[in-house]
């Protein structure tokens, strides 16, 4: 075998994971997703051992619903033919360990560094003095924005190269906003401090992020949630997705100065985070999953409530969009404004709502199911045009069938079970990976453990990761006033970024 | 003189109205009327802070556009008082006043050196460029129809007696308030309300100033567009009496006000190409105007 097959959330012993030559490292990966649109990489990471490097590629396969897992032990010094001189798609996770450990990849279009790590490779590298793509021209102009926010989010640059008021290029400096959190899940030696790391990844994506801790930590100790774990925690998913969508939907209206639909979704999000609230005490869904066990557990009266926060914001979204949709002014800003095309989406591996924008059909609910999602039998929401209009009514139409799930789910409460205990030791020399879909699309995490089972590796990748080249690309050709609504269209994390 | 009066008070409340009819629409409370004018009071308590690259054109700037508003504000007649000057040729005069304010305020936003600065003021400039036929033309043919050449002499001169002229007077209205908001940096042109420097034109041109400075831009600003309210009165209250004329001058820059805070809560903003067609298209009912004046008097045929 030249790679091993795993399933979501499943671990395996790492002496499982075939080592190979970089060489057939090399054509087994690309070969494998080159020419699959079904098969992307999820993750691809370098690892130290010793004086080398472990690479470790994982590829999922939409349609068999498997997880490929190929490593190779490569130097430092080396000089690697690059991946993404084939496939561009591995562009993102090769700058990442050229970045991270130094390793050379010869025919990588661009090694711009990622996110400027503080135990980067190169230390002369710095934020501050990162000379910036340039065009020498009498006419073009250059724009920067950031890194301060107008709106005070997060910290990013954006450098536009601009003719008039059309943007040809849109180069985007990330990392301002980089915290360590990889090497802090290694440094946080007690559960719940983990488990608050994996709150803190991205605020926006709370419940997503920590899902995937919860299980993938869970699969580590061998810990097998019972029903009303899994229900709980799709149940939490699914009302942050429709939380963030309507905020979404209420900050695009804000950018075309759309005051009405900016006014009434703002308006329509807060019961459901003030809902997340009543049930788990925090309106972003902090302390509401915990590996292990069911910290709040969902009772009927909740249920009930639930139904009422829904009979009541139903309509009232269902109006705005009847209004939203139709209206003239605002569809002539969100049609044809930032188009990506499927190849393009293809090609930088874009996930979640970025990748379903344009037909790319990449969903985690429906390609790797976990938690409570078999049941479901989830059927992506698609969309073909991969301009701002066709984000924005996945947002729409996404909130209506999580609404359904959620109505669903909440007919059949399970009973609360009396969950075994969790193992405080994950077990040694094992590796596992957790995939969920977040509201904005993949979440990926990794761990390895060591000899005595202690954390030896952390990986994550939130969607942003792929995403904000997305946006990079939509914005070409487009008018520079046109930005902002490009941008909260796609709403991409910088810290879920910049870990 | 009682033009002046008139406008200045119609300012104190017309920004306020506009803010609170937005409120109101988006079912909030909304801040009192009042509160624009808090606003600037409270700025002109305050020092301004200039930054290292600017010149003194930066620091003259705002002076200079707040007073050529003033000047402009000065030939607005109303009904049947001259305004405070008034002589042949004074809307030529007040379109050219206006300009050197809005000129002085480009250059000052290009001194800054910011690239944001420099998209406003070049936005500014265009949009600016595109509504000036539009104005000559309309104020050509009201001269045309009256054989006048001053503000004062074209409206008591306009009477409105066939169905003709009606259509003119509201054609000419609906120039002059559309005129407003370009002017203003309103909507469906510009979002005064957005955050995003990318998508701003007058907003973004005024962000390094601070203090006194942004006082007197944002107090100009309120003059700005009741000056115009005050020209779509004078279409109608040409030979009214008083008594009728002021009532009528506060209802027509109340529901003036309370249409651009309608339009900016139930529809969204143009995209940025699309401005330039809709302030052309502005000319064309100029133009309309203009042959419905050669009709009427007779020089058509």
């Amino acid at each position: 075998m030249r790679y091993i097959v795993i399933s979501n959330n499943q671990t395996i012993p790492v002496a499982e994971i075939p080592v190979l030559a970089y060489g057939d490292f090399f054509e087994l990966n690309t070969g494998l997703v080159a020419g699959h649109p079904e098969r992307h990489c999820v993750n691809y990471f370098g690892y130290p051992v010793g004086e080398k490097i472990k690479l470790f590629c994982c590829i999922a396969d939409d349609n068999t619903h498997q997880i490929l897992i190929s490593s190779c032990l490569v130097g430092r010094s080396d000089e690697l033919a690059a991946f993404s001189g084939k496939v561009l798609s591995f562009e993102k996770f090769e700058r990442e360990i050229h970045e991270n450990f130094g390793i050379t990849f010869s025919g990588h279009p661009w090694l711009k560094p990622v996110r400027y790590p503080c135990n980067r490779a190169d230390q002369s590298q710095e934020i501050a003095n990162y000379p910036f793509w340039k065009i020498d021209s009498e006419e073009l102009h250059e724009v920067g924005v950031g890194p301060i926010h107008a709106g005070i989010i997060e910290p990013g640059h954006f450098r536009f190269i601009c003719n008039g008021e059309q943007i040809l290029h849109l180069e985007i400096q990330l990392g301002f906003q980089h915290r360590g959190v990889e090497p802090l899940f290694l440094e946080k030696k007690k559960l719940l401090q983990r488990t608050i790391l994996a709150e803190s990844i991205a605020g926006d994506t709370v419940v997503g992020h920590t899902v995937a801790f919860a299980q993938l930590w869970e699969s580590l100790c061998g810990f097998k949630p019972v029903e009303d774990i899994d229900f709980a925690r799709t149940l939490a998913l699914e009302l942050e997705r429709i939380a963030i969508h309507t905020g979404d939907l209420s900050a695009v209206c804000t950018d075309i100065a759309y005051q009405l639909g900016s006014a009434v979704f703002g308006r329509l999000r807060t019961p459901i985070i003030n809902y997340m609230q009543e049930w788990g005490g925090n309106r972003l869904g902090k302390g509401l999953v915990r590996p292990g066990r069911n910290q709040f557990p969902f009772t009927r009266t909740l249920a009930d409530r639930l139904r009422e926060v829904l009979d009541l914001y139903e309509p009232d979204f269902e109006e705005m969009n009847h209004k939203l949709f139709r209206l003239p002014s605002a569809l002539s800003r969100f049609e044809r404004t930032g188009t990506v095309s499927y190849e393009d989406l293809l090609s930088i591996g874009a996930v979640g709502m970025a990748a379903r924008m344009n037909n790319l059909n990449r969903d985690i609910r429906a390609s790797h199911p976990y938690a409570f999602y078999p049941a479901l039998k989830h059927e992506p929401v698609v969309k073909h045009h991969g301009d701002v209009y066709s984000r924005v009514q996945i947002r729409k139409e996404e909130i209506r069938q999580s609404i359904g799930y959620i109505r669903e789910m909440i007919g059949h409460v399970p009973a609360i079970a009396g969950s075994g205990k969790l193992n405080e030791e994950p077990r040694p020399d094992s590796f596992t990976l957790s995939l969920v879909e977040g509201w904005r699309g993949e979440i990926c995490h990794c761990a390895m453990t060591g000899p005595t089972g202690e954390l030896v590796l952390y990986k994550v990748k939130d969607p942003s990761f792929h995403n904000w080249l997305a946006l990079a690309l939509a914005v070409r050709n487009n008018e520079i006033s046109d930005f902002p609504i490009c941008n909260k269209s796609f709403n991409l994390s910088y810290c879920g970024h910049d870990l | 003189m009682l033009s002046l009066i008139l406008i200045v008070l119609a300012a104190f409340f017309f920004t306020g109205i506009i803010i609170r009819t937005k409120s109101m629409a988006s079912g909030r409370k909304g801040p009192g009327i009042l509160q624009p004018i808090k606003d600037v009071v409270r700025l002109f308590r305050k020092g301004a802070v200039y930054s290292e690259t600017t010149s003194f054109i930066f620091q003259i700037a705002p002076t200079i556009y707040f007073s050529s508003i003033v000047m402009a504000m000065l030939v607005i007649p109303f009904g049947q008082s001259k305004g405070v000057i008034s002589f042949n040729g004074d809307f030529i005069f007040f379109a050219y006043v206006l300009a050197l304010g809005k000129f002085f305020s480009i250059i000052a936003a290009l001194d800054t050196g910011s690239s944001f600065q420099g998209m406003g003021a070049s936005r500014e400039a265009l949009f600016s460029m595109f509504a000036e036929p539009a104005f000559f033309i309309l104020m050509g043919s009201l001269a045309l129809l009256t054989g006048h050449t001053s503000f004062y002499e074209i409206f008591t001169e306009l009477h409105l007696g066939s169905y003709v002229s009606y259509a003119i007077a509201l054609l000419a209205a609906f120039v002059l308030v559309m005129l407003a908001m370009i002017e203003n940096s309103r909507m469906p042109i510009d979002d005064p309300k957005t955050h995003l420097e990318l998508t701003m034109i007058h907003e973004v041109m005024v962000l390094d100033h601070s203090g006194f400075d942004l006082g007197l831009i944002l107090t100009a600003g309120y003059l700005k567009f009741a000056i115009y309210g005050a020209l779509v009165v004078n279409l109608f209250t040409g030979v009214v009496a008083y008594e009728y004329a002021i009532p009528l001058f506060f209802f027509i820059q109340f529901l003036m006000a309370v249409s651009v805070g309608l339009i900016e809560s139930f529809i969204a903003r143009f995209r940025m190409s699309h401005n330039a067609q809709f302030i052309v298209v502005l000319t064309s009912v100029s133009l309309l105007i203009f042959f419905g004046v050669l009709l009427i008097s007779g020089k058509f045929l």
